[in-house]
Formats: structure tokens, sequence, C-alpha cells
């Protein structure tokens, strides 16, 4: 028996022990020293599901809902599960052919993996869903997804209400990554403004997801997870019936109306033509509509009522009265002989109305709006030898209009407002030279020349005549359900501005007497309602565009501003229509009509009349068609230089002779100057939409 | 002890049968837990079949039959067919080659019916058999390097049939059996140099090949000075210098370099690379183009099973997220996972503190084995204990020093506990062949 070898046993177990001693140390570095491996299991195996909120509700004045949630559901398909599926059934159904079917179930193994769910259409039509739900037993591996899609169920107030969509890469870096991709966020209007009340919070649900990326169930049964909060209601001063109103009466017109409560600031309806159905950005055609409205030119995505510029016209009048009767250049009895014209300065400024005294006071050359008048009146407010010297006049004209809240941004609570212009000095010194007088500017007085305002601008300063001398920033929301001291949104909303209370009591009787006789015996007695008092102003504004590189003169701009009833406002309207020719045609009638649905709920017969003529009368400025054809042919070119694809083009080579021939263009068209192009209300690309993505639509 | 039935028990080692049945109930709770699925109906489960925790007690009670038909042998039985299960085990090696299946890239395995038959597995009963067998015939003597290398060949014969099925993993096992040869007389040095040489390659892949021969050249010289009253007695002392420095930067390097572009495939390179957290050198990578080419896309991670396998220990802690509640191992993070990274399913649901525990009862086994082959009498008993030690340790610390990132992926199972029924069979035969020969130690077998 060999003996010599039994100290090896020890060795042997020694090696054991070694070997077992590594493996532990090893352990024990993994399990307890280091300590990344348990971050790195979490990121493995926890996924957190974040949990949307509902988003929340805006109401209108009387409580209806006008923007709420739905559901709509997105077809989801999981491309290992299909199995004998009766792909050309399926195709018919979906109404897609099988070469598509076929790209986006690779698209979809190829983007999330064959075992998980990935979305094959997003939002499908109501019918399909229908038909799908029908026949779902046949298509293993399809699924319906519930989706929350915002409605506006009463297909109004587009541009004020605004609409959601996913997050841009600009969105989730401006918010420090808290919104993330596929998120959707509030894009215009409201939902933008007020994104932070209507988002709610969102929830985070802990889940445990495999190898596969395949959620398991619930990591350590919730007990981490933390619910959504839904959004908050948000309550708005706005009359859903009478929004819907103004919106059927601007409808096929250019143009906005604004409607203000002047006691609150609160706004009971504003709509921009052309506008469109609110509901066409949701729903399973939102790309589609929307390309289509950006490329218009008419620009339905635009809401003139807060970014078109339009020289006031008329319609200032009583601004400029209420200046100079406080800079005392002029008093209520103060009159001028009026023939026809204002001959003060070089070029005569026409007047509409050439019979004897109708500028014999304040009150009657308001009512008949009298151009020699008020050309004389801004004259001697530029002139007020108090200042001596027109630089100082005009600085003063221009607090003023400040005052007003002319020439700057109102501040209501929706996104890219524009401020309008209201000129100074240093306009006129750049274009003059440093030379000029008052009468450079003299138009200013009958509100044109460089002077532009928004029809909100309008509206609200027609607000503070109305209040003689306060008013609140115009505003929608009125307050927030649930609100806390925490929710400072709507601070600057509740405060009055006292701006022009100083004025004297006559000077606001005189105006707003003025005012009231424009209705009764002016310009604007289309507007009158029986039993109410209503001041009124009505406006013709002359405006200039190009087309072909020609500088026209387009028809007149009809504009309307208003206020009811006199002793105590309740409504204040103010109403562009652009090229319908005079204010009183066809602004008034549209003022009077909503003025009517405010205050009596109901419409009198002629108003009924009126309400069918105007709402079914088209409008829309002949030159832009011109204005489309030419776009769209550009883009079909630009299209076709680039990609080689005639398509787009072939529509365009032979020009369509009724629209190219004839237009009618006038014979004396003026080289056009920068400044000139400013005072023509030209429709704006507006920043707050994006550019249009290079692509024709067919 | 069990002293009501004197016949069979009588003798029998009872730590080691309550070794087995610890280690197989811990095995049938990891597969449990690797492969239970919420909602599993448990008891319907068993009845049909159809789960892999089922399926392994029933291989669990068949193994156990097979205990006691092995207790039941007369000892002299084993000794006296070791050659014909040797001459049996490399037929079924050989059998293998025409009537193997197709089963995911290894080609070592036969179909029986409804069960998978590895002759590989069983042959390392045979070759523990076969090499007691040898090595106490009266006329070896150990001694002599001929006998050295004829026991040497009785383990490598079946490993290099293993390999030519694909099994490169199984047959590094056999690669165990030198702890016997080593017990039973084998030079100390062979382990030296065996343990040498496995550093070098080890170092060569972590330095880079010429900064490594440098480092050696600069030992070499050093040697060789501090020697220097030596070398100026005896010249041989410098020759000896000379030739292993020559030795060990021709492995560094030609050795290394052919072995891993010409023997090894691409993922096993990869494997061993990843186990030592590296890049494959692009000179190697270059000398596998034609499978480089066949890899295109189906990129996946090399190391994606390492890695995972230490987060799963790693995210264990010290006494671990309990049993079912381990993400890394419910969840299919770590693939292979219930038989050969079982051990992941411990190491995360009982932490630190399980994998402690674990690790103990395995040493215990371990030395346990060595205690009782060294009470044997007869040389056969011996050397058949000592290589029933030899292969539990190859397969213990492969196995878990493969799951903690210490060993490249060979795919061998942890006894008792992977699942598998060919592994658990073949590690219970080996056990209980133990067993047996043990309980009749008193005897002298030839």
């Amino acid at each position: 028996m060999p003996v010599f070898n039994q100290s090896r046993s020890r060795i042997i177990r020694l090696i054991f022990l070694i070997a077992f001693f590594i493996i532990a140390a090893r352990l024990f570095y993994l399990q307890i020293i280091s300590s990344e491996f348990d971050r790195l299991a979490m990121n493995n195996a926890v996924f957190p599901k974040i949990i949307y909120p509902e988003r929340g509700i805006i109401y209108d004045r009387k409580g209806k809902a006008i923007l709420n949630n739905t559901r709509m559901y997105d077809l989801m398909v999981t491309p290992a599960e299909i199995k004998n599926l009766d792909t050309f059934a399926f195709c018919r159904l979906m109404e897609i052919d099988t070469a598509e079917f076929r790209f986006r179930i690779r698209e979809a193994s190829f983007k999330n993996s064959r075992v998980r769910p990935s979305v094959f259409q997003s939002i499908l039509k109501p019918q399909m869903q229908a038909r799908f739900e029908e026949n779902s037993w046949k298509f293993p591996g399809f699924a319906l997804v519930e989706r929350p899609v915002r409605t506006y169920p009463y297909n109004a107030a587009a541009h004020i209400l605004g609409y959601i969509n996913e997050v841009d890469p600009e969105d989730v870096e401006r918010s420090g990554n808290f919104y993330r991709q596929g998120d959707y966020i509030g894009k215009s209007g409201l939902e933008y403004t007020y994104e932070k009340v209507l988002m709610g919070q969102r929830g985070v649900q802990y889940m445990i997801k495999d190898n596969l990326n395949r959620l398991v169930g619930k990591y350590k049964e919730g007990i981490l997870d933390t619910s959504a909060v839904a959004g908050r209601g948000v309550r708005t001063y706005l009359d859903i019936d009478l929004q819907q109103l103004a919106e059927k009466l601007m409808s096929n017109k250019v143009g906005a109306v604004v409607a203000i409560d002047p006691k609150t600031g609160g706004i009971l309806a504003m709509t921009s033509g052309p506008d469109f159905n609110p509901n066409e950005l949701t729903g399973p055609d939102k790309n589609k509509n929307y390309s289509r409205m950006v490329l218009d030119v008419a620009g339905p995505l635009l809401n003139r009522a807060i970014n078109g510029r339009y020289p006031p016209g008329s319609t200032y009048k009583p601004v400029g009265a209420l200046v100079a009767l406080d800079e005392g250049v002029i008093n209520p009895s103060s009159g001028i002989g009026c023939a026809g014209a204002y001959y003060g300065c070089n070029r005569p400024v026409r007047c509409t109305e050439k019979f004897g005294g109708h500028a014999a006071n304040l009150r009657l050359a308001i009512a008949w709006s009298c151009n020699s008048f008020f050309s004389n009146t801004f004259r001697l407010t530029v002139d007020n030898p108090k200042y001596r010297n027109p630089r100082k006049g005009l600085t003063r004209w221009k607090e003023y209009m400040n005052a007003f809240d002319l020439g700057r941004r109102t501040g209501i609570d929706l996104p890219s407002e524009n401020g309008g212009n209201v000129p100074d000095t240093v306009a006129y010194d750049k274009e003059y030279r440093g030379s000029w007088n008052s009468c450079t500017m003299v138009t200013i007085g009958i509100g044109q020349d460089k002077l532009l305002v928004t029809p909100l601008q309008m509206a609200n300063s027609i607000c503070i005549v109305a209040n003689r001398g306060y008013y609140y920033t115009p505003h929608f929301v009125e307050k927030i359900d649930g609100e806390t001291t925490e929710d400072t949104l709507l601070n600057r909303f509740r405060q009055k501005h006292e701006v022009l209370t100083h004025i004297s009591d006559e000077a606001y009787d005189a105006v707003i007497g003025g005012m009231q006789d424009v209705v009764e015996h002016g310009t604007a007695r289309i507007a009158q309602i029986p039993g109410i008092n209503i001041c009124a102003k009505t406006g013709t504004a002359e405006n200039y565009t190009v087309v072909d590189h020609k500088r026209l003169k387009l028809p007149d701009n009809s504009m309307f501003v208003c206020f009811a009833p006199r002793e105590n406002p309740r409504i204040a309207i103010a109403v562009v229509v652009e090229n319908a020719g005079f204010g009183a045609t066809w602004a008034g009638p549209i003022a009077r009509i909503l003025m009517e649905k405010y205050l009596n709920d109901t419409l009198q017969t002629k108003s009924k009349d009126d309400l069918e003529r105007i709402g079914n009368s088209n409008l829309m400025p002949a030159y832009l068609k011109r204005v489309q054809y030419v776009e769209d042919s550009t883009r079909a070119r630009r299209w076709f230089e680039k990609t080689n694809d005639s398509a787009y083009l072939k529509k365009y080579e032979q020009p369509d002779r009724r629209i190219v021939e004839k237009y009618p263009f006038e014979k004396n068209n003026l080289p056009l100057t920068k400044e000139k192009s400013e005072s023509a209300a030209i429709l704006r690309d507006d920043k707050q939409f994006r550019k249009p993505s290079f692509q024709p639509v067919s | 002890m069990n002293q009501r039935n004197p016949a069979i028990s009588r003798g029998i080692d009872w730590s080691l049968i309550w070794i087995f049945f610890v280690l197989v109930i811990i095995g049938l709770l990891a597969i449990f837990g690797a492969t239970y699925k919420e909602d599993d109906p448990i008891l319907q489960s068993f009845i049909n079949f159809k789960t892999d925790y089922s399926k392994q007690f029933y291989f669990f009670v068949i193994s156990l039959i097979l205990g006691l038909f092995i207790l039941l042998t007369d000892s002299k039985f084993f000794s006296a067919t070791a050659n014909i299960w040797y001459a049996l085990g490399i037929f079924m090696l050989l059998l293998v080659f025409p009537f193997h299946s197709n089963i995911k890239g290894t080609e070592s395995i036969i179909k029986l019916g409804a069960f998978n038959f590895q002759p590989a597995e069983f042959c390392k009963i045979c070759v523990a058999l076969a090499l007691a067998k040898y090595l106490s015939r009266a006329d070896t003597d150990f001694t002599r390097t001929k006998s050295q290398l004829i026991a040497a060949a009785i383990a490598i014969f079946p490993a290099v049939l293993t390999i030519m099925q694909k099994e490169t993993g199984l047959a590094l096992v056999f690669c165990a059996f030198f702890l016997v040869m080593y017990r039973e007389g084998l030079p100390s040095a062979v382990l030296v140099i065996g343990f040498a040489t496995g550093s070098l390659v080890v170092a060569t892949l972590l330095i880079e090949k010429t900064t490594l021969s440098l480092i050696l050249t600069i030992i070499a010289l050093l040697v060789a000075y501090l020697m220097r009253r030596q070398i100026k007695r005896r010249i041989t002392v410098l020759v000896k210098i000379i030739f292993i420095w020559v030795i060990s930067v021709s492995i560094i390097l030609f050795a290394v370099p052919l072995v891993f572009k010409y023997v090894l495939k691409l993922y096993q390179v990869e494997r061993i690379y990843s186990t030592i957290g590296r890049e494959v050198p692009a000179e190697y990578t270059a000398a596998h183009k034609k499978e480089l080419v066949s890899q295109v896309g189906k990129k996946k991670d090399t190391d994606y099973n390492v890695r995972q396998s230490k987060i799963a220990v790693g995210s264990g802690g010290f006494i671990g997220k309990g049993l079912l509640k381990g993400t890394q191992t419910r969840y299919g993070f770590v693939p292979e996972q219930r038989t050969d990274f079982i051990f992941d399913t411990i190491a995360e649901g009982f932490g630190f503190a399980g994998c402690f525990v674990l690790l103990c009862i395995y040493l215990l086994l371990l030395f346990r084995i060595v205690t009782i082959s060294e009470r044997q009498r007869s040389v056969f008993s011996r050397c058949y204990g000592y290589g029933v030690a030899a292969v539990f340790f190859f397969h213990i610390v492969i196995n878990v020093a493969m799951a903690v990132g210490l060993a490249p992926v060979i795919g061998i199972p942890l006894p008792f506990i992977s699942y598998g029924g060919t592994s658990l069979l073949t590690f219970t035969i080996l056990l209980f062949i133990l067993v047996r020969l043990d309980a009749d130690r008193s005897m002298v077998l030839r």
C-alpha cells in the first residue's frame, strides 16, 4: 500500500479550499461591495410606465363643455402572434394594399420586435373600427387600444381653444425633459396657455418587463406607484351660442369679430375668417387636414382677431376725439365747415358727406364720420400750442394710444398676439429724414397712414370708451376649477386698469353721444335694435396688396365697432370684414345680430333675414385665387426640380385661363414701397404655426 | 443509522446521502424559481410531467431507484466490470457520430424515444472506473512514465472524441482526472508546470505580447544574475533558465496566437475575452473571417450572458430578493437559466448568504469524499473516490466561476442542481458507487 502519497490529500484539500475561497471572494465583491448591479437589474427589469391623466375640460360661460375628451382607437399589431391571417380580407377591411400591409408589419417587427405590440394604424376611422370589431376574431395578433382624443362638441372656436399635438424636440428641451417623445402638448390657443392646468399630473406605474421588453406584471405589487391626477377644468367667458353665430356670419369671409364684456374684460366671442372645424385637427385625418390648411393662402390657421393688422379707418375717430378733448384742442361744440374734403394740407382728404353742417359740432362730426373734422382734429392734437413742437405733440398722442392699449400687445391669454402699430417720431424721421409736420400724417386722424390695430385692440379700445376710462385685459378664462393661490395665471386679468379715467365726463358724454347718434341717425342706422341704446362707429379703410409683383388696391375693408347698452355697457364688439366695402353694409349687421343675440337672446325677423343673407354670402377676395395658383405652381415647380417628379407640375402646364386672365388689374398700379405694404392688411405667415413642409397636397 | 435493514445499510456513509438529498432539493427549488410562471398550477404540472421542475422531480425519483440498485450491487462488480464499462462508454461515444440528433449546435446527443442521451456525460463514470482499475492493477508501477502516459490516455481519449462532437466544455471535464493521478504519484512538477502554463496564457490575454515577453526576459536575466554562483558551479542551471525562458516566450508569441487563430472557434475566443472584459483583438477576428461572415445579421453581444449573469448575482445583495422575487432570473434575462446558469437563481434569490451556504455544502461534500477516499484499503476504491471528487470539483468550480464571470462560458452543469436528467443520473451514479465501495472499505479490491 503506497502510503507515501498520503500527504497529497492535504494539498488536494488545499486546492479545493483556495478555489472556493476565490469564488467566495468574488461573490463578496459582486454581491456586497459593488452596488451597480442592483441598479442594472432595475434598469433591466423595471419599466416606469407613465399613466396619462385625462386632460382638463374647457367650459363656456353657461357651463357647457366646449372642449372635451373622447376615446378613439389605435390598431395595434403583435407580428409574432399573426397566424393564418387572411391578408387579403384584412387589407380590404383596412383599405390598404398587401404591399402596404407587408411594409407596416416589417416596420413594426423591425422597430419594436415581433413579440411586442406596435401601432399598425393610429386612430381608426369610426366605421373602420366598427368593421374591425365585428371581425376581430379573424385577425389574431391585432387588437384595438383605447386612446384619449380631444373633441370639440360644438365644432366651434378653433382659434380660441387651439389644439394639442405630439411634442417637438424643442418642446422637450424647453420643458427640461419633463415631456418625453410621444407626449402631447397644447400647441396653440387656450390649450397652449393653460397647458399646466389642463394637462393634470402624470402618474407612474412601475412594471416588470422581461428580456423581450414585454410587460409581465407590477413591480412590488405597485407600492411605489403614483396615480394620475386629471387635468382641471377651465371656465371661460365664452358664449358658445354667440360664438357659433359669429362663425356662421363670418363664413366665407376674410376678417375677424371680437366681442368683449367691458365690465370684466371677458371675451364673449372671437372669430377669425376663414376658420376651420377644430375637429379636423383631431382624429384620423388630422395630418392631411393640417397640411391642407397650412398651404391655403387664405390662412385658415391664422387668428386674425389677434394677428390681423388693419388700419382702423373711421372706427378710430371716437378715440381720436377723446384724445383731442382731453388735450383741450377741441371742445364738444367745436365744428368746421366741410364741403366734401379737407383742404388744410397739400393733398385734399376726401369726405363722404357733402351736406352743410354735418360737422357743425363733435357729435355731428362723429355721427356723419366727417373726415375733414377729424383730419383737422388730429392736426390740432399734434400741433398742440401747449407743446410748441409737433414732435412733442405726436409723442403725447402716442402715449394716449398706448393708454388705449393700441400699438402694444394687450396680453390676452392666447399665444402669439400681434401688437399692431402706432407710429412715433422715429418712424417719420426715418421716412422723411426729419422734415415732417402734422400734414405728413394727417390721415392718421381718419385711421389710415401707419396706424395699424388688431380687431382685439379695436374692441378693447371701445371697452375703454364704454367704461369711461378703465378696462380689464381682455381674456377668456374666468376661473380654473379648484383654484388655489398658486394659480397665478389669472391674476393679471383681475387687475383693473384705470388708464383714462381722468378724461372729463363731458368729453365722454360728447363722444358716446356721437356714437349713439351714429346709430340713431348717422351712418349706422342699420345697427338699430328697438329698445336698446346702441353706440357705434362705422369704418371703411383703404388697403392694398401685392399680386404678381404689382401693387393692387383692394376693395375697402368693412369695419364696425360698437357697444351696448349705452347706460350700462354689457357688450363691446369690433368687426372687420376684409374687402367688403362700406362698414355699414356687412360689418354693421354682423355686429347688430351678435348684440341682439347676446342682449335679447332672440333675433328679430330682420336680423334673421340678415343672418341668412350674410351667412350665405361669399366675400372671399378674388385675388386669393391668383395667389393660391402662383404659390401652388411654384411649389410644384420646386418639387419637380428637387425630385424630378412631374406629377404635381402637370396640373399647371396648361395655365388655367379663367384664373390668369379674368383677374382685374387696375391700370395705375404704383410701384410698391415697403411702408405701403405694411399698411395693407397682407396675410402674414404666422410664426405660431410651423412652416409648411415642402410637400404638395394632392 | 438504520439498523433494521442491515443487509443494505451496513457501512453506508449516511453523511454523503444526506448531502445528496439536500443538494437535490436545493436544485428542485432553484429550477422551480427559474421556470415557474405566474398562475402555473403547481400540483397539476407535477402530474402532467410538463414543467421542468416536475420533470426534474421524476428524474430525482429515477436516480433514487438507480442509487438503490447500486447499493444492492456487490462492490466487486464495479472493479470487475470497470474495463467493460469503459469499452461500452467509448463504443457509445463512437455511436454518436452516425446516430446523433441535431439539437442546437451539439452533435453529442442520441435520441432514445423521448429521452436525450449524452454518452459524453455517461463516460465520466466509465473513465473514473477504468482509471481506478488501471491504477489499482498489481503490475502498474505509477512511478514509471509509461504508466503515467497510459493513465493520461485513458482520460484523454474520450475527451478527444467529445471535442469532435463539438462539446468542448464536457471534454475539459476529463482533465479533472489529473487530480487522481496527482494523488497517485504524478510528479508535482506536472502540477506546477500546468499551473504556470495556465497563468502564462491568462497573462498573455491580459498584457500586450511584446511587453509580456520583455517582462519575462527581464525576470530571466534577474534570476540568472541572482543565481550566478550556482551557474558558475554548474552550467546546466543556466541552460535550464534559458530553456524555460524560450518555452515561455514561444508560448506567448506563437502557441497562444496559434491556438486562438486556428484551434478555437470564434465564439470561444469571444467568450474567453468577454470573461476578462476585453474586446477580441483584430488579428484573431481576422483569422476567423468565415465565421465572421456567417455571424453578420445575427449580431448579439457576446458578453451578454456573462453580463446578465453578473447582474443577476450582483443584484442579490447579502440576503437576496427571495425565491421567485429575482427580476433577472424570473424574466428571462439570463440565458440557459435552468441549466448552466442555475447558480444565478440561488445567488439572486438568496444573496451572498445563500451562496455561501451552498458553497459550504459543496466543500463539505468534497472534503467528505476525500476523507472517505483516504480511508479505503483498496487502491481501486481510493482512486475512484478521488475521481468522483475531481469531477465534482471541476463542475462546481467552473460552473460557479462562469456565473460570476471568472471563467469563460463553458456549458457544464452544477452537480445535483442544474436541470437535466442525464447529468443528475450521472452524478447520482458516481456518488452512489462511491457509497457502495465505501461500505465495503475493509475489502481489498483489485
